[in-house]
């Protein structure tokens, strides 16, 4: 007969008494909005050398883009594990949405839902930096120029990377096209992942495309603006600035298992073979993980 | 082995005196030789020294004369002009700077007793443009190779200096890619420019700004002109700020233009001799530029030892600010001890109106 145990009736009386852990009220929140205003106008915080504005992304930028990701959205991310919590990694996601709110979303997964509440440093098109505000606030939100320098520099740095190789082909697709990987670049992120020896984490993004559903390309204003497409959606620009409001279509962001690039060396991303190997991998990864979502997605504007 | 006989161009501003006189008082090195087109002042003259001063424009064959006379074996080029006001206009600041380079470099290569030779540079080299990567190394070239100016003279000077290198061989050429200046002494671009009340900035842009103290200019190229570097390397403080951030951290008030205003603003303070901003430093105002400095760490061997936000602050020492830094503590700690009271008597009224559940306190039960 096994020896009898000894269970505590009421385990919890020899804990003392804890009140539930209230929210800042309003006092704090005010005091904390006077503490960020004396900051910012006496200069008094940091940035690094690619123009990260920590400050500023914490308390202006992230809770603006918070009721989008929470409400709005209604975002559910998968996967997190699959994210590194410390180390340098290189995601890579695919691209759509007409404007780079994907992008945003991501950032906002990373940094809210991971336990390490990592930054995302995003690696955009020279055009982002070349608009007034947009590149400035980009820039503070903590993207860079999307080259192999400076992708190589941030995760040797150990950040969190993140990259959209499908670029304006994948953001700027016909409706029609929905959820159809573009063409994957020349495969840069894949050798300055090897150079760094940073694992590739495939992101898939769905939800996104159905924002602004964009059903035609006004070319001749694209150009005139020197942009690389106009988009023509069934509300914009019809219904002028309302058109703006993207469409409350339901997200999921999956982050697929880690694809290991340190054991292959430096050297090998002087070998086109594999870095086209390893780009046709994650591209597949990411093909396959979006139509595993779009299953799982009840419908496109549901809970 | 240490120099000899120094030869240092543009001893008459601040950053070439400072050089001088401090070589000058170097026992090691037995002549200092500066020049320079202007004689410097009174008081830069007392601190040069024994420094001989030769009044000569590096554009004259006369300089090849004062090397070869006193056989010159160190010679360190810093009479390059950045702002066209302080030569007469962009024209004569062209020739200053290109033909004087021109003039000083067939001069040496005359001369056999050459035989290191220090050119003061700038990473305006790289350019500024939303293309570049964000932190430059030695080995990157400018995606668009600046068109005009102070950053076209420069990378023409360079170009002319590795030519020089190539035909004379046994000379060790070091090139020294400064970043932005900043200091209580010295007069740069930048420390004009903020010492306006109301500094204009591009509207929709914030540069990203790396600066260097002159204590640290003036370290760097005394160990360049007595050391044995050759090559080219970044100088730059560690660290970077956001020019928004320094124009706050000085008391500054920020004033965005839109870039064509900025441009007016530019020439209308230039006809007053305010500061006087070209093109490419409005092209600078809105990328910025950052340097790797890991050469002048490791190969160099010199860490400033003013990071960009220090050399700021020791700069900021020089100038009120407008908006005093203290008015807005107290104002704010004003605010906050306000809140304070009005939020205890928030909380006390509160409390009145709906009492806290008290804990439970039911360790008693346990006995029973």
């Amino acid at each position: 007969m096994p020896e009898a145990r000894v269970i505590p009736l009421r385990p919890d009386d020899d804990d003392p008494y804890v009140p539930p852990p209230s929210s800042p009220g309003w006092e704090g929140q005010v005091a904390g909005g006077l503490e960020f205003l004396q900051r910012r106008l006496t200069g008094g915080y940091d940035t690094d050398e690619f123009g990260f504005d920590p400050d500023l992304a914490d308390h202006v930028l992230l809770p603006a883009l918070r009721p989008l990701f929470q409400k709005w959205f209604r975002v559910e991310t998968v996967g997190l594990e699959n994210v590194p919590a410390d180390s340098g990694a290189l995601v890579v996601a695919n691209h759509s949405g007409t404007v780079p709110i994907d992008a945003l979303m991501t950032t906002v997964a990373l940094h809210d839902e991971h336990p390490a509440a990592r930054r995302f440093r995003l690696l955009g098109a020279d055009l982002v930096f070349e608009i007034p505000v947009i590149g400035a606030m980009a820039r503070k939100l903590g993207a860079t120029l999307a080259c192999n320098e400076d992708a190589e520099r941030l995760l040797t740095e150990g950040e969190l990377v993140g990259v959209f190789p499908e670029g304006f082909k994948g953001i700027g697709k016909p409706f029609r096209e929905r959820y159809t990987l573009q063409r994957f670049g020349r495969g840069g992120f894949v050798s300055a992942a090897l150079r760094t020896g940073a694992p590739i984490v495939p992101c898939a993004i769905v939800g996104a495309e159905e924002i602004y559903p964009m059903i035609g390309n006004a070319r001749t204003a694209a150009r005139l603006l020197g942009l690389p497409y106009f988009p023509i959606t069934p509300t914009f620009p019809l219904l002028g600035p309302l058109g703006l409001v993207p469409l409350p279509s339901k997200w999921l962001i999956a982050f697929g298992e880690p694809i290991e690039t340190a054991s292959y060396g430096p050297a090998a991303a002087e070998d086109p073979m594999l870095v086209f190997n390893l780009t046709d991998q994650v591209r597949e990864t990411i093909q396959h993980s979006i139509y595993q979502l779009l299953l799982r997605r009840s419908s496109v504007f549901g809970k | 082995m240490p120099p000899a006989v120094v030869l240092v161009t543009g001893v008459s501003r601040w950053l070439g005196g400072a050089l001088a006189a401090e070589l000058a008082a170097d026992p090691a090195i037995t002549r200092v030789i500066g020049v320079d087109t202007v004689p410097p002042s009174p008081e830069m003259l007392r601190r040069l020294g024994r420094t001989e001063f030769v009044r000569a424009d590096i554009r004259n064959p006369l300089i090849g004369k004062v090397i070869a006379a006193a056989s010159v074996d160190t010679v360190v080029h810093m009479n390059i002009s950045s702002t066209p006001a302080g030569s007469g206009g962009r024209v004569p600041m062209k020739e200053l700077n290109v033909i004087g380079t021109m003039q000083l470099l067939a001069a040496c290569q005359r001369a056999p007793s050459v035989r290191r030779f220090v050119l003061k540079s700038t990473s305006a080299v790289y350019g500024a443009s939303s293309r570049d990567p964000a932190v430059f190394t030695e080995t990157m070239q400018a995606r668009q190779v600046p068109s005009g100016g102070f950053a076209r003279d420069s990378v023409d000077i360079e170009g002319y200096v590795r030519s020089f290198a190539r035909r004379r061989p046994d000379v060790e050429v070091a090139v020294l890619r400064f970043t932005n200046f900043i200091g209580p002494r010295i007069d740069s671009l930048l420390t004009g420019f903020l010492r306006m009340p109301l500094v204009p900035t591009a509207l929709g842009y914030d540069a990203r700004v790396q600066l260097l103290h002159e204590d640290d200019a003036l370290a760097v190229l005394r160990r360049a002109t007595t050391g044995s570097f050759t090559g080219t390397v970044n100088v730059g403080g560690a660290g970077t700020l956001l020019l928004s951030q320094a124009i706050r951290r000085l008391g500054r008030i920020e004033l965005p233009l839109p870039s064509p205003a900025l441009g007016s603003v530019g020439r209308l303070s230039r006809r007053f001799g305010f500061v006087d901003y070209s093109p490419e430093q409005m092209r600078f105002l809105n990328f910025g530029r950052v340097v790797d400095t890991s050469v002048l760490r490791t190969d160099f061997g010199y860490s400033p030892r003013f990071t960009t936000a220090a050399a700021l602050a020791d700069y900021a020492r020089t100038v009120p600010p407008v908006v005093d830094p203290g008015t807005v503590h107290s104002v704010t700690d004003g605010l906050r001890s306000l809140l304070g009271r009005v939020g205890g008597a928030a909380t006390a009224v509160e409390q009145r109106l709906r009492p806290a559940p008290p804990a439970p306190g039911l360790r008693a039960v346990r006995d029973a």
